[in-house]
């Protein structure tokens, strides 16, 4: 394990980004953490957490897959992507990087997306735990532990100093660089952090939250629940929920009339709009109680289902923090999954 | 702190329900903490006693929700309508898009309402429950053993703090005391705008919508927008993207929804409490109203049921589209 001072951690920055790309979370111009790339003069945010996940590294919300040009009778078609090169990911909470695994089962199963492949190769991760958890946190719902996060690197934060563990090849190496910028340590401070982590989770309002009544094979006992139609009540339809959330992995894919030639792009879609899977003969969910029924059944049921029973949501609170109408999985699992859920 | 009691309103809306006046009431109905607090439909004093709020966290506009629930309930639906709800109350009356006589509406005064983005720039993050205590918010949070004490002035939302009426508009029956309409300083942000230069004001404004990441929450709450179906949904409209393809796409979305809306926007805030990345669209709106009111003489949208705005009204004296030209280094 090696440390470094928190005063210095620029110089660290500085040296990560020597050999690659680096991203961290920085205060934008509203005053909330985004992703930014370092250089120079950008300061690590204390956020908790991000507005926006950092899915958007590896499925940006917008991405053009490739081009076609026309003369006459003829059609080209253009490659737009790019080899890509190595960059690093700062700052990823426990729950972010659990989202990266759920999105994996997605993209790079067979046939594999290779946009997507290509992006989290190139990718390295390095996670911090977290110091202070927020009321809106459920990550141990869904067996994450926010002490012990996941990726190439992990990194603990004690009150002046940064602790870093590699646990990868690819993180190896990223901290092989370092060593002009950190120092050999023991555990002993991270055990306390640890320690003092779990004390907080247990605090936690939401640490009761219990999965139990969802899962793969519960879609008959769920899918016609009648709590569907009071959740979905004063639902507005927006796609902030699906937007913000680390593991909503839907995207349409369109075309964009250049004026002399078409652009192919994919987008981020939305289950909560009303155009979403529209095909030939309509949308095949006519109202909003049944998009919305959708967007959880889908993670609490249908992914599980197909996925060795792992559930799709990692708990990070970004759509309790942000639906304009403040519902969100939480209500829905408390409700629909009856008093022993609460 | 709210000077009408969340037992009042019970109280109101329970005898309305029992006596038969109305079936269903739109409320607020409260969340996991005491912040997140969710639009609901009551149909029985039980509901309301276990679910119902009203604190300083019920700033959702229920007057939008009005042209969907009346299609769907047969009986009257009791509303309970802050004053600046009052005024997009008028303004759907206005333009016929929901049935009048379907209706029992509650003017209740409002205080002005807390931001909870404004809550935890002070307390951070970890808010464990909120007091309301006259002048002040007692917040609690899981890292102070103390509760810490926020002024309730401090986190007042925008709109709040630029409260341009206390006065109810409209309503079947007011509940507490009638305010009036305010002399706000609503428009300094936007002069602000006015007097940067061009290449200032585009930087701004690229600033702000380049976080925009098009999830429709500030077209989807506000009351001016009811079309049945928006023309950026419409696969056929040429337009249609869920997400900027450039970062044109989205300066395009929200000016072309600011003109749409220009003359019929009331001010009510509701984009901008909503935005999850904290873009002040209500700045776009505005510049509208403050344009209109400097061009076609002051005009309030929903301050009266009915009125033609004077966009779509057309007069001997309007002002010359020239004239508009000319005048866009002074007044623009």
């Amino acid at each position: 394990m090696r440390k470094c001072s928190l005063d210095t951690i620029n110089h660290v920055f500085a040296e990560i980004a020597a050999g690659s790309a680096l991203y961290l979370p920085a205060d934008g111009t509203d005053g909330k953490a985004v992703y930014t790339r370092w250089q120079e003069g950008v300061e690590w945010s204390r956020a908790l957490n991000t507005v926006r996940s950092p899915k958007d590294f590896f499925f940006p919300q917008t991405e053009n897959l490739m081009e076609f040009k026309t003369s006459g009778k003829n059609i080209e078609i253009i490659d737009t992507r790019d080899e890509g090169e190595d960059f690093v990911i700062f700052g990823v909470r426990a729950c972010d990087v659990k989202s990266f695994d759920i999105l994996d089962r997605v993209f790079l199963k067979e046939p594999i997306d290779s946009y997507y492949a290509s992006k989290r190769e190139h990718g390295i991760i390095i996670s911090v735990a977290c110091s202070r958890p927020s009321e809106t946190c459920f990550c141990k719902t869904f067996g994450i532990n926010p002490a012990e996060p996941a990726g190439d690197i992990s990194v603990w934060q004690s009150e002046n100093e940064l602790f870093w563990q590699a646990n990868t090849e690819k993180g190896e190496a990223v901290l092989n660089r370092l060593t002009s910028v950190t120092e050999e340590a023991d555990d002993s401070a991270v055990v306390a952090e640890k320690e003092k982590i779990g004390k907080i989770m247990d605090k936690l309002p939401l640490a009761g939250l219990k999965t139990d009544a969802f899962g793969a094979g519960k879609t008959m006992d769920l899918f016609e629940s009648p709590y569907w139609d009071s959740l979905s009540e004063a639902c507005l339809g927006c796609g902030t929920c699906t937007f913000v959330c680390p593991t909503c992995q839907c995207y349409d894919i369109k075309d964009f009339d250049t004026g002399s030639g078409v652009v192919r792009f994919r987008c981020w879609d939305s289950c909560m709009y009303s155009d979403f899977t529209r095909m030939s003969a309509g949308q095949p969910r006519l109202t909003q109680r049944e998009r919305f029924r959708q967007r959880f059944m889908h993670k609490l049921v249908y992914y599980p289902e197909n996925n060795d029973g792992m559930f799709s949501c990692v708990g990070c609170g970004r759509c309790l923090a942000k639906c304009p109408i403040s519902m969100n999985i939480v209500k829905v699992m408390k409700t629909i999954g009856g008093k022993e859920h609460e | 702190m709210q000077k009408i009691t969340r037992e009042q309103l019970i109280e109101k809306a329970s005898a309305l329900l029992a006596d038969g006046t109305v079936k269903q009431v739109l409320g607020w109905a409260k969340g996991e903490f005491d912040y997140d607090i969710t639009p609901a439909v009551f149909e029985s004093a039980e509901e309301l006693n276990a679910n119902f709020v009203w604190s300083d966290f019920c700033g959702a506009n229920f007057s939008k929700y009005l042209v969907s629930k009346t299609r769907k309930c047969d009986g009257k639906i009791l509303v309970f309508l802050k004053p600046c709800d009052t005024y997009s109350f008028n303004q759907l009356l206005t333009e016929h898009r929901f049935d009048r006589e379907k209706v029992y509406a509650v003017g209740i005064p409002c205080e002005g309402m807390a931001d909870i983005a404004k809550i935890k720039e002070i307390c951070a993050d970890g808010i464990a429950s909120i007091d309301c205590e006259g002048d002040a918010l007692k917040v609690h949070t899981l890292y102070d053993d103390e509760p810490v004490c926020v002024p309730a002035a401090d986190v007042l939302a925008e709109r709040c703090v630029n409260c341009k009426s206390k006065k109810h508009v409209a309503y079947d029956e007011l509940l507490g005391e009638e305010g009036e309409v305010l002399d706000s300083a609503r428009f300094d942000e936007v002069a602000k705008l006015e007097a940067m230069t061009p290449d200032e004001r585009f930087a701004f404004w690229q600033g702000e919508l380049s976080r925009c990441i098009r999830c429709n929450a500030c077209r989807n709450v506000c009351p001016a927008c009811t079309c049945e179906k928006c023309v950026f949904d419409n696969p056929n409209s040429g337009v249609e993207n869920k997400s900027p393809a450039n970062s044109f796409e989205e300066k395009m979305f929200h000016i072309i929804r600011a003109f749409h809306v220009a003359g019929r926007c009331t001010d009510c805030g509701e984009c901008s409490r909503v935005c999850p990345q904290h873009i002040p669209l209500h700045l776009l709106n505005r510049k509208f109203i403050k344009d209109i009111d400097n061009f076609y003489g002051e005009y309030q949208a929903g301050a009266e049921e009915g009125s033609r705005a004077p966009l779509v009204d057309y007069t001997t004296e309007d002002i010359e589209p020239g004239e508009v030209f000319d005048r866009r280094d002074t007044d623009a």
